[in-house]
């Protein structure tokens, strides 16, 4: 690979201070540094070796434990779309097709504009492109249904990178959790492309079978407070006809249902838990905790059941919605989640518990565990700040004078 | 008491090129250099000698206008041949052309029996008059300690667990008199205690095991397990108004021997060590040697660092520099200053890492020996990661918190968050983990410069 390494030196001058390209520099620099890592050494005192980590290994590893859902979600998109025009025995090759066509535009877009976004930003602040991005770009498509037009995308990209993460300075400035921005302002900005029957792709001109009606559990939730009917049973009896059991607890588990591109499926989310929590890139008590205070939360919901929804066993919100995906991917991203350890605890255990408290008693949005976690976000630095002064108490407490 | 603390946090980073025990015969150094660099703190130093003076070991050479009691001596006899300077003409050496053989000042000479019973003003006045009181280091802030001051207690680590440290039980074989002495005079400039720290995880060095009139702790665990400000958090941690006194267990010896012999005596074992070395180990020379003698002709590749001290703390000198006055070891690097293809992302097994996102089954083998070299591996970021300064400091201190607060300037939330108990050393590691690759040693010392000087 000397070629690359000889064109990259070919072409540094022209970037570097003086050169006619100067202004562009760290538009070289991320790609140069994306190829090879740079040969810079440490400092005349203080740690002469260093860890062999860095930004770009951490966030990669991130994109490594997103795979399983990006992959499932792209069969999931294609099967549910043959559910719905009731041709359950399609192809995998089919599925995985169809998946493949309405999924893969969604992540180049976000990557696309969101990483123009940070060129331009880098250019005209001068600082180095975030590789936070890398994350960022693929957790947007994730957690947006297969239908969503793509210049939403693109623009919900741009509103989120420009808001909430360049406006605060960058990747580990920023208050807000970017993706989670992404998703909230198409919430706000446009709700009919991310609530109703946009949770399966059908296609155009194609024809849903009888009695398909796009509802998720979230959904049906809703539905059964005002009901009044058993909610298992309504789950059970889901799909009758057309996908008999898709609502099944096992089934929701697994992720053979209607939602968001990535976030269906528990059981991929808990294989990225794995891999996040043993390379020690997300942190497992955030983890442990959101699901543990969803659990509670629902547990003590059941005991004061006055509808059914209520009456729900809580086990089933661990598995419905995106509380799963969120858990893993969104509550732990480092930046806007509590930074002590002590407080990451409180952290997760309140978005487990705001979560199921905004789906059980907010009827106009039945997913919880995005404005949870984006509330929680702004409550983290008043979580920490109490743990540092525990801290502080604790150091004063011994002290004489 | 005598106490037992176990520690969980911390790393230790296994690097190749351990010195073997063994003292090498090898031809003195022709050069040794007082380098007042090596002190942290030091506002103005005035010269007592001029280029071409003859000294003997024990003649002050330097002293700090500010502090003018504490003398700096030569640590060897022979001509000063060369007051190197550096930017605004700050003193970086002073280089003395050693004799063949070394001539000492004489100081008054104290049998082991007399110790006990001189009083703390002429111990004191010994000290500072031998050469040896800048050994005695001060807590807060890591400098050279006030005379005029009485610390609370004196905190001796009888261990290093840096990488590649020297072994204490090569070091300072068979000075158990010097040491015991040393410790005697010691406990006379405290209230408290004398604390000797060793290393619960290996046997420990009679000189270190059978000293009296000193309380033995034990320490067990990973690095940074052997840094005295870690001992000191766990026995008896500085608060706002507190100051105790560090010492390692080569200036207690150095005290003892200017006690019981009336001489400065600067010898010492230095261990020439890392995976660059064709044969790593110890030499016998003195405080402040030029490095060449050692490495000239045992070297696997000339693209090297030469680190005077240790991979995480050390400085970096010149094949011609010397070694600083705290250093018992010269750690020799491969150069990283090379491209890598990929290399933030491509598997290895050759690269160490804390963070199991890189080495993710590197805790299967434990003991392996990495070849580390001077890359950054990395570029510096804005902080990101969180939570793993806290598991490689084994202290009851928010790292990140304690930077951002230096950072901010905001004296209250230093003072509050533990700027008093930490030097650079304690916070090596979080330098060597930060993925954002942070200069945290730097922070530190500019934190406690504000919190000194402002």
């Amino acid at each position: 690979m000397k070629f690359l390494r000889d064109a990259l030196d070919k072409v540094k001058p022209h970037f570097e201070k003086g050169g006619k390209w100067e202004k562009f520099y760290y538009l070289y620099e991320a790609h140069e540094t994306f190829f090879f890592a740079p040969d810079h050494t440490t400092r005349s005192t203080g740690a002469q070796i260093k860890d062999a980590i860095d930004m770009k290994r951490l966030m990669m590893t991130v994109i490594i434990a997103l795979i399983p859902c990006l992959l499932f979600g792209i069969y999931n998109v294609g099967y549910q779309h043959f559910i719905a025009l009731g041709q359950p025995d399609a192809s995998l090759g089919d599925m995985v097709m169809i998946g493949a066509i309405q999924v893969l535009p969604v992540v180049v877009v976000s990557y696309a504009v969101g990483l123009g976004v940070e060129f331009v930003f880098s250019v005209i602040r001068q600082h180095p492109v975030n590789e936070g991005f890398l994350v960022t770009g693929m957790l947007i498509p994730l957690v947006l249904p297969p239908d969503i037009p793509l210049w939403q995308v693109a623009l919900a990209t741009v509103f989120a990178v420009i808001i909430a993460k360049e406006a605060f300075g960058g990747t580990g400035m920023n208050v807000l959790n970017v993706a989670l921005t992404a998703r909230a302002f198409l919430y706000f900005a446009y709700p009919s492309q991310i609530s109703g029957d946009v949770w399966t792709y059908i296609g155009e001109n194609s024809q849903a079978v009888d009695g398909f009606t796009g509802a998720t559990p979230l959904a049906i939730g809703a539905q059964v407070v005002e009901n009044g009917e058993g909610f298992v049973q309504t789950l059970n009896q889901y799909g009758q006809g057309w996908a008999d059991g898709i609502f099944s607890f096992s089934n929701m588990f697994f992720g053979f249902m209607p939602g968001c591109i990535g976030e269906t499926s528990t059981l991929m989310c808990l294989i990225g838990a794995v891999i996040l929590a043993i390379t020690g890139v997300g942190s497992w008590k955030v983890m442990v905790s959101v699901f543990g205070g969803a659990y509670a939360m629902g547990w003590l919901l059941n005991l004061l059941a006055v509808n059914e929804y209520m009456a729900m066993p809580p086990h089933y919100h661990l598995v419905i919605g995106g509380l799963a995906f969120g858990a893993v991917y969104m509550a732990t991203d480092p930046v806007t989640a509590a930074h002590t350890e002590t407080g990451k605890w409180i952290y997760g255990l309140l978005i487990g518990m705001l979560t199921v408290v905004i789906r059980v008693f907010n009827p106009a949005y039945p997913e919880g565990i995005m404005l949870a976690i984006l509330l929680m976000n702004v409550f983290a630095p008043l979580i920490d700040h109490y743990v540092v002064i525990a801290n502080k108490k604790r150091r004063l407490q011994r002290a004489t004078v | 008491m005598s106490k037992f603390i176990k520690l969980k946090k911390g790393f230790d980073i296994n690097l190749a090129g351990k010195a073997e025990k063994k003292i090498a015969e090898v031809a003195q150094p022709e050069t040794f250099a007082y380098k007042p660099t090596s002190f942290q703190g030091i506002l103005r130093p005035k010269l007592k000698v001029n280029e071409g003076d003859v000294v003997k070991a024990g003649t002050p050479i330097l002293f700090d206008k500010k502090n003018d009691k504490v003398l700096h001596v030569a640590p060897v006899s022979g001509e000063v041949v060369e007051v190197r300077r550096g930017a605004k003409r700050k003193i970086l050496e002073i280089v003395i052309l050693a004799d063949k053989e070394i001539q000492y000042e004489s100081f008054k000479k104290y049998s082991a029996s007399e110790l006990s019973s001189i009083s703390k003003e002429d111990a004191v006045e010994q000290l500072l008059t031998g050469g040896v009181w800048p050994n005695i280091i001060q807590r807060p802030y890591g400098i050279i300690a006030d005379p005029e001051e009485t610390p609370k207690a004196i905190f001796i680590s009888a261990f290093d667990s840096h990488p590649l440290a020297p072994d204490f039980d090569v070091l300072f074989k068979g000075q158990e008199t010097y040491f015991q002495a040393g410790v005697d005079v010691l406990k006379k400039l405290t209230t408290g205690q004398v604390h000797v720290n060793v290393n619960a995880d290996a046997e420990v060095s009679p000189v270190f095991s059978q000293v009296k009139n000193a309380e033995i702790n034990k320490f067990s665990g990973p690095h940074p397990a052997g840094n005295v400000g870690v001992q000191i958090h766990h026995l008896d941690p500085i608060s706002k108004g507190d100051i105790a006194w560090t010492v390692t267990p080569y200036g207690v010896i150095q005290i003892g021997k200017l006690f019981l012999e009336g001489k400065h005596d600067a010898s010492r074992l230095v261990a020439v060590a890392g995976s660059e070395v064709a044969k790593p180990q110890y030499y016998k020379t003195y405080t402040g040697a030029n490095i060449k003698k050692f490495v000239e002709g045992n070297l696997k590749n000339d693209h090297v660092r030469y680190v005077s001290g240790n991979a995480l703390t050390g400085t970096r000198i010149e094949l011609d520099g010397h070694l600083g006055f705290f250093d018992n070891l010269l750690t020799v690097l491969p150069e990283g200053d090379q491209y890598e293809m990929l290399g933030w992302i491509l598997p290895t097994t050759k690269k160490l890492s804390f963070h199991r996102a890189f080495g993710l089954l590197s805790f299967l083998n434990p003991k392996k020996e990495y070849v580390l070299d001077t890359n950054t591996k990395g570029e510096p970021r804005a902080f990101v990661q969180t939570g793993v300064f806290e598991k490689v400091l084994p202290m009851d201190i928010l790292p990140t918190y304690l930077l951002k607060a230096i950072l901010a300037e905001d004296f209250d939330e230093m003072e509050a968050l533990g700027i008093y108990e930490v030097i650079e050393e304690d916070l090596a590691l979080c330098e060597f983990v930060d993925v954002s690759k942070h200069d945290v040693q730097e922070i530190i010392r500019e934190g406690i410069n504000l919190m000194q000087y402002s």
